[in-house]
């Protein structure tokens, strides 16, 4: 099912020639209102006027996470304030979180590309959508909202947490579409077979999940426990937020990128260089349409391939494979952002901690348990085995507050993390996604 | 002699150890100690569900931690009071009932491997060291002196 037939199904020459527009119009506003880009694009000695054609995008500088940072709160803004109806922001690594804005016309277009988004999944007007992710500073659940009632559906602000309660509404409610993170729905089908609720008696037909790395081998998982077609959806605050690409419930291959709005690029992590169709690399976005925080050339640190095969769903749109891991030592826990560097920090306000620990990952269940190793000095060691205690329970309690999300504190021995060549290996991801 | 001087002498080192809670610690934690020639003159091991902290009274304080830290342990120092319970019904609870009436509060306590005499040993941590040793002894309850414990 489409939202927008003539948009999703444009000829590739028009669609080029609307990105190729759009992107000059950006780049002049750009330059224009906010120091930043303007700088940059006089470093690179390139201005928006170089612009002709769609290959010389490669010849515009990369915007990171830690420019948006650098920036922070509100100076990558391309709009007086009095324009911004709304802000989002997510994690960063210092953290500090990365704030965005949009405009009435941001959440206008947004709205419309979620719409299409669940439109894709497989929902439509009349629909009753139960949309479990998180509402808040976090784009996911307020991202999805909008987009529902774009579509015309009924929407249920249910947001994250309270499962029992969660699987009563849906019961209750006839949910037929649900969203949120893939490891949420399997927790959800957990609890739901605890409270003797069976989804074979519900009444959903298609979900859609994102905000976190998942597998093909879970989609599977999904579809079987919840009785329900599931599809993948992509996005990212610093781009937009939940719906700059989204999966048809037709093909289920890989994820349609909203390219009359972004102009999707793959590019070599180390040199930078542009890389053909289907190679594997860091995908890159460019606005063409936002007027709030328009991106030019974002680095995502996602990995994927592109796939510019035509679709058995009609839509013309390139397709972006499942992202197989990032770049960086980022971790999405629960669809929260978590970097090393953010627990660590945590961790060193804790007067006599030493920064000897150590992150592991397990999927219990269905369910990311987060678990932090801590080496036990001499300056934090006491012969009472209550003081301990509460220095576990201290981590655990200021890890909770920083990210929202709980871990397990373990204590262990000096020198029981491994170090490889004077590095400690800071991660271990026991998850199989 | 001051009463401060007193009270430091009725001190009795203690040596922890930080030990996660896996097959093998304590018998590493043994075999350091036995290869540095270091007698264990009494232990107590507290541990929860992932790690442990082995409190140790030993022939050689020093020794028995250098060679702990050398082999990577976390080593605590903690100063406890040794004292002498008759060893029949009622030894310890009569010691019991003066810290109570007198509000000491003890963190915890293990027993001696030694006799003294006809006398068992219990070991006490106290939070309070001070003030649980005046207690002690103005109750005539016999304290024993750190190098007469290293070297029962």
């Amino acid at each position: 099912m489409m939202f927008n037939i003539e948009f999703e199904t444009l000829p590739r020459e028009a669609l080029e020639a609307i990105q190729l527009r759009r992107l000059q119009a950006t780049l002049e506003r750009v330059y224009a209102t906010v120091p930043f880009y303007r700088q940059k694009f006089q470093e690179a000695k390139v201005a928006p006027s170089d612009i002709k054609s769609l290959e010389d995008l490669r010849r515009l500088p990369f915007t990171y996470k830690k420019d948006l940072r650098d920036n922070y709160p509100f100076g990558m803004f391309a709009v007086p304030m009095e324009s911004v109806v709304r802000i989002h922001a997510s994690s960063g690594t210092t953290g500090k979180p990365t704030v965005v804005g949009y405009t009435a016309r941001d959440i206008a277009m947004w709205s419309e590309l979620m719409a299409r988004a669940l439109a894709a999944g497989g929902a439509s007007r009349g629909d009753i959508i139960h949309n479990a992710y998180g509402y808040g500073l976090f784009t996911g659940g307020l991202g999805v909202h909008y987009g529902a009632e774009r579509l015309g559906a009924s929407v249920i602000p249910i947001s994250g947490g309270n499962t029992k309660r969660q699987i009563l509404i849906m019961k209750d409610f006839g949910a037929t579409v649900i969203t949120c993170t893939p490891s949420y729905a399997l927790h959800l089908a957990e609890v739901a077979r605890e409270v003797g609720v069976d989804f074979k008696d519900l009444k959903f037909k298609a979900g859609i999940f994102g905000a976190e790395p998942w597998s093909e081998e879970m989609r599977q998982e999904i579809e079987r426990k919840l009785h329900l077609n599931a599809v993948d959806i992509y996005g990212l605050s610093e781009v937009m937020g939940p719906g700059v690409a989204v999966e048809c419930a037709e093909a289920k291959k890989g994820l349609h990128v909203a390219e009359d709005h972004f102009i999707v690029e793959v590019i070599h992590p180390e040199t930078g260089e542009p890389l053909p169709y289907g190679e594997q690399g860091e995908i890159v976005f460019t606005s063409i349409t936002k007027e709030a925080f328009p991106v030019i050339r974002y680095r995502t640190r996602d990995i994927s391939s592109l796939n510019p095969e035509p679709c058995i769903c009609g839509r013309t749109l390139v397709r972006m494979n499942r992202v197989t891991g990032r770049t960086d030592d980022m971790l999405i826990i629960r669809g929260v952002n978590v970097f090393p560097s953010q627990i660590e920090s945590v961790l060193m306000e804790i007067e006599g901690v030493e920064p000897h620990y150590q992150l592991v990952v397990d999927r219990e269940g269905n369910l990311d348990i987060l678990t932090i190793l801590v080496e036990v000095g001499e300056h934090v060691f006491s012969d009472e085995v209550r003081k301990l205690q509460v220095l576990e329970k201290r981590i655990s309690k200021n890890i909770k507050e920083y990210f929202g999300v709980s871990a397990n504190v373990k204590l262990v021995e000096p020198k029981t993390i491994a170090r490889s060549e004077g590095k400690a290996q800071r991660v271990i991801d026991n998850r199989k996604i | 002699m001051t009463a401060k001087g007193e009270t430091i002498q009725m001190r009795v080192e203690q040596i922890s150890v930080f030990l996660e809670n896996k097959a093998g610690r304590l018998s590493e934690v043994t075999r350091i100690l036995a290869e540095a020639q270091i007698n264990i003159r009494a232990l107590s091991l507290a541990d929860t569900s992932d790690f442990g902290i082995l409190r140790l009274i030993v022939s050689d304080n020093d020794k028995a931690k250098d060679a702990l830290r050398k082999h990577g342990f976390t080593v605590g120092k903690t100063d406890v009071v040794a004292v002498e319970v008759g060893d029949r019904p009622g030894g310890l609870h009569a010691i019991l009932e003066v810290l109570r009436k007198a509000n000491v509060n003890v963190e915890y306590m293990y027993a001696f491997v030694q006799q003294s005499g006809n006398n068992a040993v219990i070991i006490f941590r106290f939070d309070h060291l001070d003030e649980a040793v005046k207690v002690l002894t103005e109750s005539g309850i016999k304290v024993i002196e750190g190098k007469t414990l290293y070297g029962m």
